[in-house]
């Protein structure tokens, strides 16, 4: 080892290290930002060890130089503009595309190697099995995750989609798949074969995402997470690089975490949800009554609701999926700033609010809600015995005593104790079903009353009511 | 088996386990920002494109090697520019400086 191979491989140690810490950084929002700055840090260590290490080796040729320069310049642009673009409802789309360009490029570093060493001398059989483990992995995260793109985008139905036979051309896919990994891994060095394989992955990724429902797409896009950090520590196996093992190995152990608390929150195994098949999608899910004909619904006129807020010392206001819909975020935090000037504030925060993990906290960060007002359900749980309003905005499944007693849909999902409040209101756009098509029993709650509007139009109802009340 | 491919498995073990010791302690207000995070994190495949880009001498290595390129690119510059854009939204209090230039009122950033 040379002087200037040490200090590239110390290099890679540094940004690997950069990656740990920062990560370790994310667990408060006070410090999460510096996180983010140290692992870019890493990131630029890294790359300017891997340039270092390709200019002493003079392997490069001029050509190499121009692809990579034009790549990278592209990319960076690219990717620059939709970050700076995206709308905070948006970013699950976004971070799903990022996941499926990472688990391509991983793929494709694979790839070149292969199609560098497949002179039919031999490929080393470590270097034969990452790669045919990353032509794998890539490609099903890279049309997976376009696939989950597109529906949270809409441009593919939300709803599962399944055409018959389809699982019967998943499991072709995954037979050509295998049956060729073992060719090649045989020993036989086949660029086409390698071509079919990555050609059966990408339609692998895609008959596996359609028939999800975009319900489960907070489990989806966690899973797609995990998956391309392993293909990007497959592609540091290929060429035997450090950073890029410990980085794709973090980013999967993140993903795989968030991928089982996800699917914990909504009281469904990870298989299940892969199965797919469940959940009506977004918009099919307003029609028809929810409650049974034997239960009372009370209305509540938006003055009514404001007198309740205005005299309220302690609210607990619990954002859901309308909220996010009717993008009401800015008039929600508009409505607990007025009420925080005479009452306690709270906002009631279920892990699967919004459309990834964490989604909803994002959401109302962006409309300027102290991140202290933002409780997670564990910790506010408590709170709502002692709150003298639950509002509950565009939330329904997460809120349904049902899941405390067996035998219901989703009996065991963790919910928040809504029901527990002195009184209740619920603004929602009608009797609907949530995403487990069943009734809530919260409405037919003798302190819970309806207010049936979009979350947008209430939101700003309910704080002119309280507005000539306090002021 | 070499000890180069021993030590490899031993990083992707222990980075796995770490991994999850380090994101068990995060909360749940920031998962965005950290599934955000950890998504440019990935984009260190962009080492793996420039090192692709160095070994290629044939055209089908070029043009792996420039998709490889723009992908990781794209990936990387992305994934940071999010995750800080979302970050910087985190706030104590309502109006506090980001010193960034952030989105200041609701009104403003829409």
């Amino acid at each position: 080892m040379n002087a200037v191979s040490t200090t590239v491989a110390l290099a890679y140690l540094l940004a690997a290290a950069g990656f740990v810490v920062a990560l370790h950084l994310m667990n408060s929002p006070a410090t999460a930002r510096r996180g983010s700055r140290l692992s870019w840090l890493g990131m630029i260590v890294a790359v300017a060890a891997a340039l270092t290490s390709v200019i002493h080796e003079s392997t490069i040729t001029t050509t190499g130089w121009i692809v990579l320069g034009t790549g990278i310049a592209g990319g960076a642009v690219a990717g620059l503009v939709m970050a700076r673009r995206v709308k905070m409802t948006d970013v699950p789309q976004v971070v799903s595309i990022f996941n499926a360009v990472g688990g391509g490029a991983a793929a494709l570093v694979a790839a070149g190697g292969f199609v560098r060493l497949a002179d039919g001398s031999g490929i080393p059989s470590r270097v034969m099995i990452a790669t045919v483990l990353d032509v794998i992995v890539g490609p099903v995260t890279f049309s997976g995750s376009l696939i989950a793109a597109g529906k949270l985008q809409g441009w593919v139905s939300s709803r599962p989609v399944v055409f018959p036979g389809a699982r019967i051309a998943t499991a072709a896919l995954a037979v050509i798949g295998i049956g060729a990994s073992c060719y090649l891994l045989a020993g036989n060095d086949s660029i086409p074969l390698l071509i079919l394989i990555a050609c059966a992955a990408l339609g692998f990724g895609v008959t596996m995402t359609m028939p999800i429902g975009g319900a489960d797409m907070p489990v989806v896009v966690a899973l797609l997470n995990s998956f391309t950090g392993i293909a990007v520590a497959i592609a540091g196996f290929v060429i035997d690089n450090g950073a890029l093992i410990i980085g794709g190995a973090l980013v999967g152990a993140s993903g795989g975490i968030l991928t089982v608390l996800m699917a914990q929150a909504m009281n469904r195994s990870v298989i299940s949800v892969m199965m797919g098949g469940f959940g009506t999608g977004d918009g099919g899910s307003a029609a028809g009554p929810a409650v049974g004909p034997g239960a009372s619904i009370r209305r509540i006129s938006a003055e009514d609701a404001g007198i309740q807020l205005a005299y309220a010392s302690k609210v607990v206001i619990v954002p859901g999926y309308g909220l996010a819909a009717a993008q009401a975020q800015h008039e929600a935090a508009e409505l607990a700033a007025v009420l925080a000037e005479h009452a306690t504030v709270f906002f009631a925060i279920h892990p699967v609010a919004g459309r990834m993990p964490g989604h909803m906290n994002v959401l109302l960060a962006e409309a300027n809600v102290p991140y202290p007002q933002l409780k997670e359900m564990e910790e506010i749980n408590p709170e709502f015995a002692r709150a003298d309003v639950a509002l509950v905005i565009g939330a329904n499944d997460v809120t349904n005593p049902a899941a405390r007693r067996p035998g219901s849909e989703i009996s065991g999902m963790p919910i928040l104790d809504v029901d527990q409040a002195k009184s209740i209101i619920v603004i929602k756009r009608s009797m609907g079903h949530g995403y487990a098509g069943i009734d809530n029993e919260l409405y037919a709650n003798p302190k819970t009353s309806m207010y049936f509007a979009d979350a947008k139009k209430a939101m700003a109802e309910l704080t002119s009511a309280v507005k000539t009340l306090v002021a | 088996m070499t000890t180069s491919l021993m030590s490899d498995i031993y990083m992707f073990v222990l980075a796995i386990l770490i991994g999850y010791e380090v994101i068990s302690k995060v909360p749940s207000m920031l998962h965005t920002p950290l599934m955000s995070a950890s998504n440019a994190i990935h984009g260190i495949v962009v080492v793996g494109a420039i090192i692709a880009a160095s070994q290629a001498r044939t055209t089908a290595g070029y043009v792996l090697a420039f998709v490889a390129a723009f992908f990781a690119a794209m990936n990387v510059m992305g994934g940071y520019a999010l995750t800080d854009r979302m970050l910087q939204m985190f706030r104590k209090r309502p109006g506090q400086p980001t010193g960034n230039g952030g989105p200041g009122r609701p009104e403003e950033n829409s």
